[in-house]
């Protein structure tokens, strides 16, 4: 395991008004991984990702990339480092290529017209190359602010809520493109509140609520351990009450009692499923369909936030 | 040296001019025909030369200093005033950028902008009178020295303004008055006492009295007096600007 790209440590922002947005984070990012942070709305992930880009102070901890202080070394660190950040915002009055070739430059990198060309044919941009940003649609604006960030060629890539407010079929252009750039060796750090997102990309994911990392664990992993699995069975005959023999397994009737539905672990040895198939014939209720179905990422997402305020 | 990042602000600074390049050039030229027309015709014909001059080309160096100062401050505090506004600062503040080269960048635009203002006033103030400039090179030392230090300073304003309207009030409420009550239309030494005393206290006297001195080689008070007050403002807006950002107020929460 080659040593983190990425390093925060003991990360603490407490804003004047008293809010502490973030309450000493410690998170390693692995070179070239995709990592998602999730976490409601004022979870502190602006917080951190505004932290480690130079533009929010902290108030106590540091962050290392490579191994070196990002304050310190703070030309080399910014220049590894692009951001998308949430809001779309731009000079309005620029044209697309201008103001694409301004951040190459802004970012101390020589120009370079091929490399800007390749960066807005990627993200279909290449023919608007001419357009006032103004008159561009709300889709193509996110495309721009990505060809900002990547314009000065970073291997740290942080997506602030990429597909906030984006359409289906942009949201699956955004999954490639971030995809491919992780074939490209690009390290990506991403936030959202669409679990589906994380779900579809992450190689790791991070769950963070009221500035504290409560998870950091990765996807399959994850979805493993907390993955909840249920059993449905569409029973041939509805039942009025769950009869006393399966009792122990504690099945739940729906449907007007013709949908059983028993919860177990996946991860556990015995899942229970056989037996409770074979207490039922002997008990002689026929089924005539059955499903599992693996808990999703938002299933957990919603038990772990959902756990951390009942214990707060 | 983020040579690449500070030219970068600049190219895109003077884009921004060249947008309303022309509306830029029409306002001086027309305010300053505007003035050669109320005090050289109207009323500088019933005018005596002050100090051995012309009063059309007396009041030349007044009316240049007049549009630099407000030029600077209002290219300078609108250039980082509109980054704060719109958000696109997130992009410079995360720039390999320190703080110095970011202030190169900005103000070296504004001061660009407002020489150029400046200098077409002095070609349009020749259509109607005769300008000597006895002290060429150093009137454009002057001039940069002037530019740059009010280019900070409307640097600082547009950090600290909260809003548009605030980036008006400084150069309509303090440096305009000061600059009409600076003797930038005549000579203090015209003035009653106690009024000429009080005058001494306004700083803009000592720029304006050092620039004209540039030109006709002579001035209401020394010249040395006039570049130190000068620098001693240059070095109070520079100390400003690196308190602003060591400390990120109102550029970092």
């Amino acid at each position: 395991m080659s040593e983190p790209i990425l390093s925060i440590r003991r990360l603490r922002k407490a804003y004047a008004s008293g809010t502490e947005a973030l309450k000493s984070l410690d998170l390693d990012i692995r070179r070239g991984e995709i990592f998602a942070l999730l976490g409601p709305n004022g979870a502190g992930k602006t917080t951190m990702i505004s932290i480690v880009c130079g533009i929010v102070k902290p108030t106590d901890g540091e962050v290392l990339i490579d191994g070196k202080n990002w304050q310190r070394h703070f030309r080399e660190a910014r220049t590894r480092i692009g951001l998308v950040p949430q809001e779309l915002t731009m000079d309005v009055f620029e044209p697309l290529l201008n103001t694409v070739s301004f951040s190459r430059e802004l970012f101390g990198r020589r120009p370079d017209p091929a490399r800007i060309e390749q960066i807005l044919k990627d993200l279909s941009l290449w023919d608007k190359r001419k357009a006032i940003l103004k008159d561009l649609s709300g889709g193509m604006k996110r495309r721009v602010m990505i060809a900002k960030a990547l314009a000065h060629e970073p291997d740290i890539l942080f997506l602030d809520e990429p597909t906030a407010g984006v359409d289906v079929e942009l949201r699956r252009d955004m999954w490639e493109l971030v995809r491919r750039l992780r074939e490209g060796g690009t390290t990506i750090i991403l936030t959202t509140h669409y679990i589906e997102e994380a779900e579809e990309m992450a190689d790791r994911v991070g769950v963070i609520n009221k500035g504290e990392l409560i998870l950091v664990e990765e996807k399959t992993a994850l979805m493993q351990k907390l993955g909840r699995k249920i059993l449905h069975l569409q029973l041939t005959e509805p039942l009025a009450a769950v009869p006393p023999e399966l009792a122990q397994w504690n099945p739940q009737l729906s449907d007007e009692g013709a949908t059983l539905t028993y919860e177990f672990d996946a991860k556990a040895d015995r899942t229970g499923i056989p037996s409770l198939l074979t207490a039922m014939r002997d008990a002689g209720i026929a089924f005539k369909d059955l499903d599992t179905k693996q808990s999703s990422l938002e299933d957990i997402f919603v038990s772990l936030v959902h756990e951390q305020r009942s214990a707060a | 040296m983020n040579w690449r990042g500070i030219w970068a602000i600049y190219k895109f600074e003077m884009h921004r001019f060249r947008r309303t390049l022309w509306t830029g050039l029409a306002v001086p030229v027309i305010t300053t025909s505007l003035y050669f027309i109320v005090f050289g015709a109207a009323i500088g014909s019933r005018m005596s030369e002050i100090n051995g001059i012309d009063y059309g080309s007396f009041i030349v160096p007044g009316l240049m200093m007049l549009s630099l100062f407000t030029e600077s401050i209002f290219n300078a505090s609108f250039g980082i005033h509109m980054p704060r506004f719109t958000g696109t600062i997130y992009e410079i503040l995360s720039a390999p950028l320190s703080a110095i080269e970011t202030v190169i960048g900005y103000v070296g635009a504004a001061a660009t902008k407002a020489m150029s203002v400046a200098l077409v006033i002095l070609i349009t103030a020749n259509l109607f009178v005769d300008v000597r400039v006895e002290h060429p090179v150093l009137m454009l030392l002057y001039l940069l020295l002037v530019a740059a230090t009010f280019c900070l300073f409307g640097f600082i304003v547009g950090i600290w303004a909260k809003g548009f309207e605030q980036l008006q009030i400084i150069p309509l409420l303090i440096v305009t008055p000061l600059t009409f009550l600076g003797g930038a239309f005549y000579s203090i030494e015209m003035l009653p006492e106690p009024w000429r005393t009080i005058t001494l206290f306004n700083p803009v006297v000592y720029l304006i009295n050092g620039f004209r001195w540039t030109f006709f080689g002579t001035a209401d008070v020394p010249v040395a007096t006039s570049l130190a007050a000068t620098f001693a403002f240059f070095l109070t807006c520079l100390g400003a600007i690196w308190w602003i950002f060591r400390t990120g107020y109102r550029l970092k929460q």
